[in-house]
C-alpha cells in the first residue's frame, strides 16, 4: 500500500532530511510543474481528483481555476497551517515529519496560479513545525528551488477563526480575524484585495506526488472516486490514538482497527468522523467509507478525517459541552447568531451537566441546533459547532433528559 | 440604470437602478418594514447582525426557499422574496432574542428610550419573552469626554460605531476590542473622543451605548422635545439641523437630513456649539450706558434713544457674517447701502468678493457638498477644509474613494453596497486626491500626494496645473522639475476624471489661491471636463454679507472719520475686536457719536456700546443664511422670543420706519428680492409664513408631547394659548399637519419607527432626497443663487487678473523676508468660531494657543517645543504677543497662529512677523 505522504518520515520520529527528501524524488514534481506551466499543472490536478483536505473537500483545481487571468499585479498563495480543530493534528504530523513535502507542494501551487508570494500561516503553538519549516525553507532557498517565489512563514496569534480562510487573510493583513463575505472570493479579492488562493497543508502535500507520478497513479491510490490517500486519525478512548495514512475511502472501522480498537473495558458508542465540527455517527455506522461523499451520505462530514470516539463510559452531554465551550470561546463576535447563540448553548449544557438543567434547556439546545445553520450565520463556525450538538440530541436524547430528571450526570 | 422586476410576498415591484441596490434598500424604499441593525444608509452593508433575513426562492416552483440576508442580496430581475414567510419572521425574532440575551433592558433610564432603533426592531419582530435564564455579560463603560456618554452594557455589537468612526470619518481612537460574546467598543483608555465627528455616534448607534452627554444633563424624551428645521450657524457649509427644546431650553441639536449638504451627519461643532444661545450671560434686556456703566432700560426708552441717535444724518451700519441676510439687509436699509459695512477687514471682504465673483462666473459648476462627494478627482488648494468646513471634509473623504471603488466594482464585480468587500479590494489606496497646504492635516491620509508649501507656492502649483490642462493659460515660471512633475500629474488626473473638483477658500487669506482655483476650473471647463469648484468661506453667512456690504471696517472708519459731523454707529451681531484688523475696532467706536449694538451675546463691542438692543439667536429668530455654495437656507425659530428680545431684523426695521408696523419675514424677503435680484431665490429657500398643509400649520411638538397643561402651572394654572409664529408655517403646538415639505420638516417619526432611522420613510428612496410634499414644494432644501452657465471668459479674467479686477494673477515664488516669518492663520474645529466657543462642553476642547513653526526655523531662532516666543507683526503698532511654540511640519519661513481662539482673538491674517525667544511667560 503506497503511503506517499508519510513514506519518508523517519521511523524514530523527527523530520525527513533535505537530502533524504531529494533522494526520494523530492522537488522533481516542482521541476516538472515549472516545465509544464500553469495550465498543465491545473489540468493534471483536475485529472487527479484531488479535493481539499481542510475540511470542506472542495476540488483543488476548481478553486485554482477561479483565479482571474494575470493582470501584472501581485497574487498570493496562502498555506492554511492554522490547524485548530479539536481532535485534529494531521497537518502538524506532515509538517513535523516532512517539511520539504509542503514546501514543494506550495511551490507547485504557486506555479499553478502564478503567485509570486506565498505565506505559510502557521499555528503559533506548533513550534516544532516552525523550526522544521524554517530550516527547510532555508535549505530549499539555498538550493535555488524557490527562485521567483517570496515565501513568508507567519505565526498566528492564536484564534480558531484564523483557520477560516477569509479570517486568516484578515489576520495576515493585521486586521481582526473576522470572516469576509463571499463573493468576492479570495481568488478575486483576497490578501490586500489581490487574487489569493488558500490551500490546506495536506492538500498541498499531495501535489509533488501528483506532479511526479501523474494523476492516474494518484487516483489509483484511493479507495473512492476522489484521488489519493488521506491522513486519518483516531482519538478518544481508543487503545492507541494516532494518525495513519490510508487510501481515501477506507471504512471507519478500518481506521479504528489501526488504533487497536477501543481501550480495554470501553465500548464504542458513537464517533465524530472528521473532527469536532462533524455530526456524531453511531457505532452501527463503522462500515461507512471515509470519503467525502460517503460520510455525507451517512449524515456527517469527512471534515479533516480525524475521528473522535465516544465510548460508553463517557457522558455525551459532557463531551458536547467540552466542544461547545471551545466553539463559544472561539466565536469571533461578528455575527449575532454565533456570538450570542453559542454561549447560550454552552450555559445550557453547563446547567444540564451541573444538575441545574431544566427541560426548557433542551428546547433551547434544539432551537439553536435548528437555527445556527449555513446561510443564517455569517460563516461556517456556528453551523460546524451545531453538528455534534444536533446529532447528539438525536442519538442521545435520553442522556440529556436523564440529566434533568436526575439533576446531574450519571457518568460522574 | 437597470430596472429589475422583483416579487416580494407575492406582489410585483419594479426597482430602478437595481444594479446599485440590495434587497434591504429596495424593500425600505418600497415602504416595506424590514428590521436591520448593521446596515446604514450612508455606510451600507456588511452582513454582521443577520437581522434582515428574508426568504429567497429560486423560482416559481420553489416553495421551500432559503433564509438569506436582504442587505447582502443583490436586486436582480426575477428575484422572489418573502418578508412575511413564517420561518423568516421566526428567524428575525430569534435574532432579537439573541441580541436581548445581554441587553440590560434599562429603557426607562436610558436616554435612547423612545427613539431607540433596538426598541423599534424588537417590537417589529414580535419578540416579547426572554427565555435566557443565565447571567448577562457586563462591561465597564468609559468616560469619553464632554460630548458622548458611553454605556457598553447596552451594546448589540452591530459594529456601526467603529465603521462610522474609523472607516467613514477617519477617527483613530475608537475601536473594537475583545472577542466572542465579549466584544467591546471603546477607547484603549478613558478620554475625550478625538474625532470632531464623534457626536454622530449618538445616531449611528442603534441603541443607547453612545448618547448625547450634553442632553443627558437635562434628559428629555424625543416626544417631549419641540423641534424646528434650522441651519447650523458655526461654519459656511450650512448643515441642516434639528434643534430640540423643552421648557424653553435647548436640549440638543441633531442633524436634519439634507441630501445635498450634510446627508445624515453633523460635526461636533455644529452639534455641541449652540449652547451659546442658553448661556447665562445672554443679552436679554436693553442696556443704556450711564456714568457708572451699562444699566438695563425699558425697551421704549432704548428704542427712543436709538431713534434719537439715528436722527442725525450719516449713521453707518456694521453688519456681520454671522447674522442672517435679513438682519444685514435691515441694517443696510436703515443706514443706506453705501453706509453699510461688514465687520471684517477690507482685505478679507475683497477676498470674499473675489470668491463671490468666481462662484458667480462658475454658475452651475459650484459644487454642493453632495456633488463634492461624488467627485472622482479632487485638488485641494491651501484650504484647511477639515477644520474650516468639517462636513465638506467628511464628504471629500468619501470622494477620495470613488475612483478606486469604481475600479473595484468594475473589475471584481463588487456591488456598490458591499462596504467591507470594497474596502478590502481598495485597501487604503487613495484615488486621485491631492492636498496642497502649508501644514499636515487629516485629509492627507486620503491623498495620493500632499504638497507642503507657502500659499503663494500652492497658488503657483494651481496655476501650473491649469497651464498643463489648458496650454493657452499662462504658466508660472521657475517651478522646478519636481513641482512641475507634480502639477502635470495632478493635471492628468483631473483630466482623466469624470467629475473633477477643485477646492480652495479664504482660510489662508490668499487671493492668489482663489485665483489659482478659478484658473484650474476655467482650464478644465475649456478642456470640456464636467468640473466643479468649492470655495470655503469662514462663517455661516460670509457670502451673504459680502453680497450686501459696501466695504469692510477700514472703509467704515474712513467714512466715519471723514463725515462732516459725528454720526452714530450701529453694529449688528458682530464683535469688532475679533476682526482681523489691528486698532480699527475700538477706534471706529471712538469716531462715532454713539454706538448702538444689536446682539444676542455679550462681546467686547457690546460692553463698550452706548446702547445695547437684545437680538434673537437663530433659536428664537428666523432668517436665512447663504452658504458657501450660494445655497440660501432658512432657519426657523425653535422657541418664541421673550420680550424684549426679538429678531435683529425686526428691531432694525422698527428703527428704520417709525410709526409703521415692522415687516414680517416675508416682507423683508420680498424687499431683498426686489432690491437685489441676484438674491431673489432666497424667497424660495422655504415656504412663506402663509404656508399650510391642508389648512394646518406644521407643529413643532410631537403628538404625544406631555405636560403641555402642567409645565407652567407653577406660574399660571390656566392652559396658555399657543404662542403665534408670524414668520413661518410652523406652529408652537403639538397639533397640526402630519406631513411637511422637506424644508419645513420638523421631526422624523413614522409608525413603528420612533428613532431617526425612520428617515427612509421621508425619502423618495433610501439615501436619496427627501420626498416632496403633496403641496408641490421641491425636494431640495434651500435655494441656490448660482446656477447659470459658466462664464469661461469671466473665470479666466478673475483667475489671471489684469484690469484691476480679480485675483492678482500668478504670484512670485515664496521668498523669505530676512528673519521674519509669514504667519498664517490656523483654524481649529473647536475654538476658532466665535459662537460655538461659548458652549461649555465645547470650551473644554479648545486647544491652548501656540505658535507653530518648523524645526529649521525653530533652530535658527533658538526656539524649542514649549518655549516662549514673542511675535511682533510688521507694521502693527500693537503690543507683541507672547506664545508657546509648537514644532510643526511647515515650510521654512512660514509659521501658523491659531485664529479666533477666545484667548487669542483677532490676529492679522497672513502677515509677516518677527519672532524671537521671550523671557516672558506665554499666556
Amino acid at each position: 500500500m503506497a503511503t506517499p505522504l508519510s513514506a519518508r518520515m523517519p521511523a524514530g520520529g523527527g523530520a525527513a532530511s533535505f537530502a533524504g527528501y531529494r533522494a526520494a524524488g523530492g522537488y522533481l514534481g516542482l521541476a516538472r510543474a515549472r516545465e509544464l506551466g500553469a495550465p498543465a499543472v491545473q489540468e493534471a490536478v483536475k485529472a487527479s481528483g484531488l479535493r481539499g483536505r481542510g475540511g470542506a473537500g472542495f476540488p483543488t483545481a476548481m478553486k485554482w481555476a477561479a483565479v482571474p487571468p494575470p493582470d501584472g499585479g501581485e497574487r498570493y498563495l496562502v498555506v492554511n497551517a492554522d490547524e485548530k480543530e479539536p481532535g485534529t493534528m494531521k497537518d502538524r504530523y506532515l509538517m513535523e515529519g516532512d517539511p520539504h513535502q509542503l514546501i514543494e507542494g506550495l511551490a507547485i501551487a504557486a506555479t499553478a496560479i502564478g503567485a509570486g508570494t506565498a505565506f505559510i500561516y502557521l499555528r503559533r503553538e506548533y513550534t516544532r513545525c516552525a523550526l522544521e519549516l524554517e530550516k527547510a525553507v532555508g535549505e530549499a532557498r539555498v538550493a535555488g528551488l524557490l527562485e521567483g517565489l517570496r515565501l513568508h512563514l507567519h505565526l498566528g496569534a492564536g484564534r480558531y477563526l484564523c483557520g477560516e480562510e477569509t479570517g486568516l487573510l484578515n489576520a495576515i493583513e493585521g486586521k481582526r480575524a473576522v470572516p469576509r463575505n463571499k463573493p468576492p472570493f479570495p481568488q478575486v479579492s483576497g490578501l490586500w484585495g489581490r487574487p489569493t488562493v488558500v490551500n490546506n497543508v495536506e492538500t498541498l502535500c499531495n501535489l509533488p506526488h501528483i506532479m511526479r507520478e501523474g494523476p492516474e497513479w494518484f487516483k489509483a491510490l484511493s479507495a473512492s472516486s476522489d484521488g489519493g490517500t488521506k491522513i486519518y486519525g483516531a482519538s478518544g478512548w481508543v487503545a492507541s490514538p494516532g494518525l495513519w495514512e490510508l487510501p481515501l475511502g477506507v471504512s471507519a472501522g478500518e481506521v479504528l482497527e489501526r488504533a487497536g480498537g477501543m481501550h480495554p473495558g470501553r465500548a464504542l458508542r458513537a464517533f465524530l468522523p472528521g473532527g469536532a465540527s462533524t455530526d456524531f455517527l453511531p457505532a452501527s455506522k463503522l462500515d461507512v467509507k471515509m470519503d467525502f461523499d460517503s460520510v455525507a451520505a451517512a449524515g456527517s462530514r469527512l471534515g479533516t478525517g480525524t475521528m473522535v470516539v465516544l465510548d460508553d463510559r463517557t457522558c455525551p452531554v459532557g463531551m458536547v459541552l467540552s466542544l461547545e465551550r471551545f466553539f463559544a470561546r472561539e466565536s469571533c463576535g461578528w455575527c449575532t447568531p454565533c456570538r450570542e447563540g453559542l454561549p447560550w448553548v454552552r450555559r445550557s449544557l453547563e446547567a444540564l451537566e451541573s444538575g441545574e438543567g431544566e427541560m426548557g434547556d433542551i428546547e433551547i439546545l434544539e432551537h439553536h441546533a435548528r437555527s445556527l445553520v449555513p446561510g443564517r450565520t455569517f460563516c461556517a463556525l456556528a453551523p460546524g459547532a451545531m453538528e455534534p450538538l444536533a446529532s447528539a440530541l438525536k442519538l442521545f436524547r435520553e442522556d440529556f433528559e436523564d440529566h434533568v430528571a436526575r439533576k446531574g450526570c450519571r457518568y460522574k | 440604470m437597470s430596472v429589475a422586476n422583483i416579487i416580494v410576498d407575492g406582489k410585483p415591484y419594479s426597482i430602478e437602478g437595481a444594479e446599485s441596490k440590495n434587497l434591504l434598500e429596495a424593500c425600505l424604499s418600497l415602504g416595506l418594514d424590514l428590521p436591520y441593525f448593521c446596515w446604514h444608509p450612508a455606510m451600507h452593508s456588511v452582513g454582521a447582525c443577520r437581522q434582515c433575513g428574508v426568504k429567497l426562492y429560486k423560482d416559481e416552483a420553489d416553495a421551500r426557499g432559503r433564509i438569506a440576508m436582504a442587505c447582502m442580496t443583490p436586486v436582480v430581475n426575477g428575484l422572489r422574496a418573502s418578508i412575511e414567510d413564517p420561518e423568516a419572521r421566526a428567524f428575525r425574532a430569534g435574532i432579537i432574542e439573541w441580541l436581548m440575551v445581554n441587553h440590560p433592558h434599562d429603557c426607562p433610564i436610558c436616554d435612547e428610550g423612545g427613539e431607540c432603533h433596538l426598541q423599534d426592531m424588537t417590537v417589529m419582530t414580535g419578540h416579547v419573552r426572554r427565555r435566557y435564564r443565565f447571567e448577562k455579560r457586563t462591561h465597564r463603560s468609559q468616560d469619553l469626554g464632554p460630548f458622548v456618554a458611553h454605556e457598553m452594557n447596552r451594546c448589540i455589537q452591530c459594529y456601526r460605531c467603529v465603521r462610522f468612526y474609523r472607516d467613514y470619518a477617519g477617527g483613530k481612537d475608537l475601536d473594537v476590542q475583545g472577542w466572542h460574546d465579549s466584544v467591546f467598543f471603546g477607547r484603549t483608555e478613558d478620554g475625550a473622543l478625538e474625532s470632531q465627528f464623534s457626536g454622530n455616534l449618538c445616531e449611528v448607534c442603534p441603541t443607547g451605548v453612545f448618547t448625547d452627554k450634553v442632553q443627558a444633563s437635562r434628559p428629555t424624551r424625543k416626544w417631549d422635545l419641540r423641534t424646528s428645521p434650522s441651519v447650523c450657524p458655526h461654519c459656511a457649509v450650512g448643515c441642516s439641523t434639528l434643534p430640540g427644546e423643552r421648557y424653553g431650553e435647548l436640549r440638543r441639536v441633531r442633524p436634519r437630513y439634507n441630501a445635498d449638504v450634510n446627508g445624515c451627519f453633523l460635526c461636533d461643532r455644529g452639534r455641541f456649539g449652540q449652547a451659546f444661545a442658553d448661556s447665562g450671560d445672554r443679552l436679554r434686556h436693553c442696556l443704556v450706558k450711564e456714568a457708572g456703566g451699562q444699566v438695563p432700560a425699558p425697551r421704549e426708552a432704548a428704542i427712543a434713544a436709538a431713534r434719537a441717535a439715528l436722527s442725525k444724518p450719516g449713521a453707518i451700519g456694521i453688519g456681520s457674517p454671522r447674522a442672517s441676510l435679513e438682519t444685514n439687509f435691515a441694517l443696510r436699509s436703515l443706514v443706506g447701502a453705501d453706509r453699510f459695512f461688514v465687520a471684517i477687514s477690507d482685505g478679507e471682504l475683497a477676498l470674499h468678493r473675489l470668491m463671490r465673483d468666481v462662484l458667480r462666473a462658475a454658475g452651475r459648476r459650484v459644487a454642493s457638498p453632495r456633488e463634492a462627494e461624488l467627485s472622482d478627482a479632487v485638488l485641494v488648494l491651501g484650504e484647511d477644509v477639515w477644520n474650516g468646513a468639517p462636513i465638506l471634509a467628511l464628504r471629500l473623504r468619501q470622494a477620495s474613494r470613488n475612483a478606486p471603488n469604481e475600479t473595484a466594482m468594475r473589475e471584481k464585480r463588487i456591488p456598490a453596497w458591499d462596504d467591507a468587500a470594497l474596502r478590502e479590494a481598495v485597501q487604503d489606496r487613495p484615488g486621485p486626491f491631492f492636498v496642497a497646504s502649508p501644514g499636515p492635516g487629516p485629509l492627507d491620509e486620503c491623498a495620493e500626494a500632499s504638497y507642503r508649501a507657502a500659499p503663494d507656492d500652492i497658488a503657483r502649483l494651481g496655476y501650473a496645473v491649469a497651464a498643463f490642462i489648458d496650454p493657452t493659460c499662462p504658466a508660472p515660471e521657475g517651478m522646478g522639475e519636481e513641482r512641475e512633475a507634480l502639477a502635470r500629474r495632478i493635471a492628468s488626473a483631473l483630466m482623466r476624471a469624470k467629475r473633477p473638483l477643485v477646492v480652495s477658500g479664504s482660510g489662508l487669506a490668499s487671493a492668489a489661491l482663489v485665483g489659482a482655483a478659478a484658473a484650474v476650473l476655467s482650464a478644465l471647463v475649456a478642456a470640456g471636463q464636467d468640473a466643479r469648484i468649492c470655495l470655503v468661506f469662514p462663517e455661516a453667512n460670509s457670502l451673504g454679507a459680502a453680497m450686501l456690504a459696501a466695504g469692510g471696517l477700514e472703509s467704515a472708519a474712513r467714512l466715519l472719520a471723514g463725515a462732516p459731523e459725528p454720526a452714530a454707529l450701529v453694529v449688528a451681531e458682530a464683535d469688532l475686536s475679533r476682526a482681523a484688523v489691528r486698532g480699527d475696532g475700538p477706534s471706529l467706536m471712538a469716531l462715532a457719536v454713539a454706538t448702538i449694538v444689536l446682539d444676542h451675546s455679550p462681546s467686547a463691542t457690546s460692553r463698550e456700546a452706548d446702547l445695547v438692543l437684545p437680538a434673537a439667536t437663530l433659536l428664537e429668530g428666523s432668517g436665512t443664511f447663504l452658504s458657501f455654495e450660494g445655497r440660501a437656507q432658512r432657519f426657523i425659530a425653535l422657541r418664541p422670543c421673550e420680550f424684549p428680545v426679538q429678531d435683529g431684523w425686526r428691531t432694525l426695521d422698527e428703527l428704520a420706519a417709525p410709526g409703521r408696523e415692522p415687516r414680517s419675514l416675508d416682507g423683508i424677503l420680498a424687499a431683498i428680492a426686489s432690491e437685489l435680484p441676484e438674491l431673489a431665490a432666497i424667497v424660495d429657500a422655504a415656504p412663506p409664513s402663509t404656508f399650510r398643509m391642508l389648512g394646518k400649520k406644521i407643529p413643532r411638538g410631537a403628538r404625544r408631547e406631555s405636560g403641555r397643561t402642567s409645565m407652567h402651572a407653577n406660574l399660571d394654572p390656566r392652559d396658555p394659548d399657543p404662542r403665534l409664529d408670524p414668520d413661518s408655517g410652523l406652529a408652537y403646538s403639538m397639533e397640526g399637519a402630519i406631513a411637511a415639505p422637506p424644508s419645513l420638516l420638523s421631526r422624523y417619526w413614522a409608525p413603528g419607527w420612533n428613532s431617526d432611522q425612520s428617515l427612509h420613510k421621508f425619502q423618495s428612496e433610501v439615501g436619496g432626497a427627501l420626498r416632496p410634499s403633496a403641496a408641490g414644494e421641491g425636494a431640495e432644501i434651500g435655494a441656490r443663487i448660482f446656477g447659470g452657465e459658466t462664464g469661461r471668459a469671466a473665470l479666466r479674467e478673475l483667475a489671471f487678473g489684469g484690469a484691476g479686477a480679480g485675483a492678482p494673477g500668478i504670484p512670485a515664488a515664496f521668498a523669505r523676508r530676512g528673519d521674519a516669518l509669514l504667519v498664517l492663520p490656523r483654524r481649529f474645529a473647536f475654538g476658532s468660531e466665535e459662537l460655538s466657543a461659548k458652549s461649555p462642553a465645547l470650551a473644554t476642547r479648545i486647544p491652548e494657543p501656540r505658535l507653530f513653526i518648523c524645526p529649521p526655523d525653530a533652530a535658527r531662532l533658538g526656539l524649542t517645543e514649549g518655549a516662549s516666543a514673542e511675535i511682533r507683526f510688521e507694521g502693527a503698532d500693537s503690543v507683541p504677543q507672547v506664545l508657546r511654540v509648537a514644532i510643526s511640519d511647515l515650510p521654512e519661513g512660514v509659521a501658523e497662529l491659531p485664529w479666533g481662539l477666545p484667548a487669542l482673538p483677532g490676529a492679522p491674517l497672513a502677515s509677516w512677523a518677527a519672532v524671537r525667544p521671550s523671557k516672558e511667560a506665554a499666556r
